[in-house]
């Protein structure tokens, strides 16, 4: 008869490949981060990218990956001389780093930008803000993600 | 089949701020996933979403797949004169949709 400290040994021994199996492509993360800079880069060039004026409001909690209200708003006055030119949202974790480009002007009235996106994972979003005078501005909201999206892809 | 909805206000005071939400009918398949036996889905997405105030562009979202299925927009603009704002999606496999909204300026 199997008693309850065999079994548990036998478990754990079973438990053991079982989970390095389900690890995935160890270059998977290494690969994630460099399309997050490579996008990054396409977006700010060599400049440099301030924290501040851009304001992005995700969820802190989400249930659900597959729909997730998100929202940028910049400060700025709108004006033909000091507008926003470009608001950009990116994400370290999805497949594709990219979310939504948004390009606007004086008469967009406000810097602002309301839609809903997919998130793959536990992750940090980014929101860049374009400048007329060229400056960018940015904002990073962590975020955490119970039910990701693209769950068919298996573990990301 | 292929719908969209445009809430904006029917008219408005010159130079006031008008809120625009756009709700467009699109399934925004990303590419990643597959099907049972394990064939890769196509990509099928909204590329680009443009708005123009009477012939002007005044605001223009590239999306990517991460945009969520049947993807709303919400944005502002300025109401400058009375006409037409005009939304356009265009995606994937020939996808058009336009729609035209009218706003009076007082």
């Amino acid at each position: 008869m199997t008693t309850r400290r065999e079994f548990l040994v036998l478990t754990a021994a079973l438990a053991v490949p079982a989970a390095a199996e389900a690890q995935v492509d160890p270059d998977l993360a290494a690969n994630r981060r460099a399309a997050f800079q490579a996008a990054l880069r396409k977006v700010v060039g060599d400049a440099k990218v301030q924290h501040g004026k851009v304001k992005l409001l995700l969820p802190p909690l989400i249930d659900n990956g597959n729909s997730v209200p998100l929202s940028v708003s910049v400060e700025s006055p709108m004006t033909e001389a000091d507008h926003v030119k470009a608001i950009h949202v990116l994400t370290e974790k999805n497949p594709l780093p990219d979310v939504v480009s948004v390009a606007l002007g004086p008469r967009a009235g406000r810097a602002s930008l309301a839609t809903r996106v997919r998130l793959a994972d536990t992750q940090t979003v980014t929101a860049i803000a374009q400048m007329s005078d060229g400056s960018l501005w940015s904002d990073s909201t962590e975020v955490v993600v119970t039910l990701s999206a693209c769950l068919e892809e298996g573990l990301i | 089949m292929a719908r969209a909805v445009v809430t904006l206000p029917a008219q408005a005071k010159r130079g006031e701020i008008v809120e625009i939400k756009t709700l467009a009918q699109h399934p925004m398949e990303t590419g990643f996933r597959r099907t049972q036996t394990g064939e890769l889905i196509p990509r099928d997405i909204i590329r680009r979403f443009t708005c123009t105030y009477n012939g002007v562009e005044v605001y223009r979202a590239d999306l990517h797949p991460a945009i969520a299925a049947n993807p709303l927009i919400a944005f502002t603009t300025i109401a400058t004169e009375t006409g037409t704002l005009t939304f356009q999606w265009v995606g994937d496999n020939g996808y058009t949709v336009t729609e035209i909204a009218p706003i009076r300026v007082e």
